[in-house]
């Protein structure tokens, strides 16, 4: 489906800013092809497709270890009416196809990106399927010479903050549930003790961990509702919100508290990595 | 006011711990003036308590602690926004409304006692949160709630409208949902083409009206 990094500044009105699962892969993919770093591009989950370009462009394929006739995190110069084909990720579960240009969808409030639930923006609100035909813009071809960028390599540990003790979720291992989603990614494991009383609604951030009534927790994602009413025990540092990006289910994972401090120091070091690529 | 770093992108400002109508006011009087703050990507309102988004490259959790204390000083001395008054048209029970005899056998009332208690109330626009548009209403008479579906619909059709434990609210869209749907409305509370795309906003009172018994055709298409 069509994403980009998303529509923020509506969620008083109940709208999340939904964007890339891999919002990392997404941002490296653009500029690897010499796009600004939000432009739309599309995104593949697991699978990816056939897709054939009426005109010259140049490509990049990014995220995850998908099967693919083109190598991977780099810039590939396209020839009218040649095919590219992606099939499954051996590995991880997102992929992004960026062109040159961006995709042109019309944009709903903003943004170009596809909001599943709601079936809001993208191509259509929904995800592609056979004979959609779908418009680049045009931009200018990139600069650099690379010829592979490296990739971050996504680990099976989450780094979380979190206000209090937190050693019964650390301690498990957690298996990612079949029914995990862009709204929320589901965990199987030792029940968690929930904290007693009740708790009236408020604001939950991306990344939250929260952990309703039968102790499995559930990790916020990129199209989770705003407000919500189970206690929230963590919350994944951003560094690792590419990571969320690309589990799969049955992956296994575990958490790990880190300080403040120490998720700052992991973003700053993401970011200079994505700079650097170009 | 409390903050608390519930992330590394985002601050919790807390009111009050239990939902009030002085707290209500704080959110409401806070919130439009944090969303144009520089490094705010997104503002969250809630029933005593504000969830604000930021970008960590740009701005970080005591500064924006500050700024939020200083326009939180500012907003208890603003006049409250004139409240507005919105009537939903509603037609309760019918192939729209499934649930509402269920909600009538479990209050121990009539279908049309339901309907009547429901619509005779007065609601207030507590946030919008959960999905786009959906209203947090505030008012629902004790006598009808209910507590929610023990298993939740997949899909519950745009205009619902329906009772969770002591809350009622509208469906702008079509999504899962866990409360039971005593009525539908044929107004749009979302239209991402319209500008506000919400029909209510946080403040709003709102007033179910019952309208006749069938449905037109043209106005059942709001998903």
């Amino acid at each position: 489906m069509v994403q980009d990094l998303g529509r923020p500044g509506y969620a008083h009105l109940g709208i999340s800013a939904s964007g890339a699962a891999d919002a990392l892969s997404l941002r490296a993919g653009n500029l690897i092809v010499g796009n600004p770093e939000g432009a739309a591009a599309l995104e593949m989950t697991l699978a990816g497709g056939t897709f054939e370009f009426e005109q010259r462009a140049v490509v990049a394929v990014t995220g995850a270890e998908f099967e693919a006739d083109i190598p991977l995190w780099t810039a590939v110069w396209i020839r009218p009416g040649q095919q590219l084909r992606c099939g499954r990720a051996r590995s991880g579960a997102r992929g992004y196809l960026c062109v040159n240009g961006g995709i042109e969808v019309p944009l709903v409030m903003g943004s170009a990106s596809t909001h599943l639930l709601t079936g809001l923006g993208g191509f259509e609100g929904r995800a592609l399927k056979r004979a959609d035909v779908l418009r680049t813009g045009s931009g200018r071809p990139p600069h650099s010479r690379r010829v592979t960028f490296p990739r971050p390599t996504p680990s099976p540990i989450l780094r979380v903050t979190a206000p209090a003790n937190i050693h019964a979720l650390c301690a498990a291992i957690w298996e990612v549930k079949e029914d995990s989603n862009r709204m929320g990614i589901r965990l199987r494991g030792a029940a968690l003790q929930t904290p007693g009383g009740h708790m009236i609604t408020e604001g939950v951030p991306l990344g939250a961990v929260q952990t309703p009534p039968d102790g499995q927790p559930i990790i916020l994602f990129v199209e989770h509702q705003t407000t919500g009413g189970y206690p929230k025990i963590a919350n994944v540092i951003s560094a690792d919100f590419h990571a969320l990006g690309q589990l799969r289910p049955r992956d296994q994972v575990r958490f790990e508290h880190v300080s403040m401090d120490a998720a700052y120091t992991l973003l700053k070091a993401q970011e200079e990595w994505l700079h650097s690529l170009v | 006011m409390r903050a608390i770093d519930a992330s590394d992108r985002s601050l919790l400002l807390v009111f009050d711990d239990r939902i009030s109508l002085a707290a209500h006011r704080d959110v409401l009087r806070l919130t439009p003036l944090l969303r144009p703050v520089t490094g705010v990507t997104n503002v969250h309102p809630a029933y005593a308590s504000i969830l604000i988004d930021f970008d960590p490259r740009v701005v970080r959790h005591r500064a924006m602690e500050r700024t939020a204390r200083d326009l939180f000083v500012q907003a208890v001395t603003a006049p409250i926004p004139e409240a507005r008054t919105v009537e939903i048209p509603v037609v309760y029970g019918g192939a729209g409304g499934p649930d509402l005899e269920s909600v009538a056998k479990l209050t121990g009332h009539t279908p049309e006692e339901v309907a009547a208690t429901h619509s005779g109330a007065d609601y207030l626009v507590y946030f919008l949160g959960f999905s786009p548009g959906f209203p947090y209403l505030g008012g629902l008479p004790e006598s009808i709630a209910v507590p929610r579906l023990e298993t939740p619909r997949t899909r519950v059709p745009a205009g619902s409208v329906a009772i969770g434990g002591s809350q009622t609210g509208v469906y702008p869209l079509a999504s899962p949902g866990g409360w039971r749907i005593i009525g539908r409305t044929p107004l749009r509370l979302f239209d991402p083409q319209t500008d506000p795309p919400t029909l209510l906003q946080m403040g709003d009172h709102v007033k179910f009206v019952p309208i006749a018994k069938s449905i037109p055709k043209d106005t059942e298409g709001a998903s």
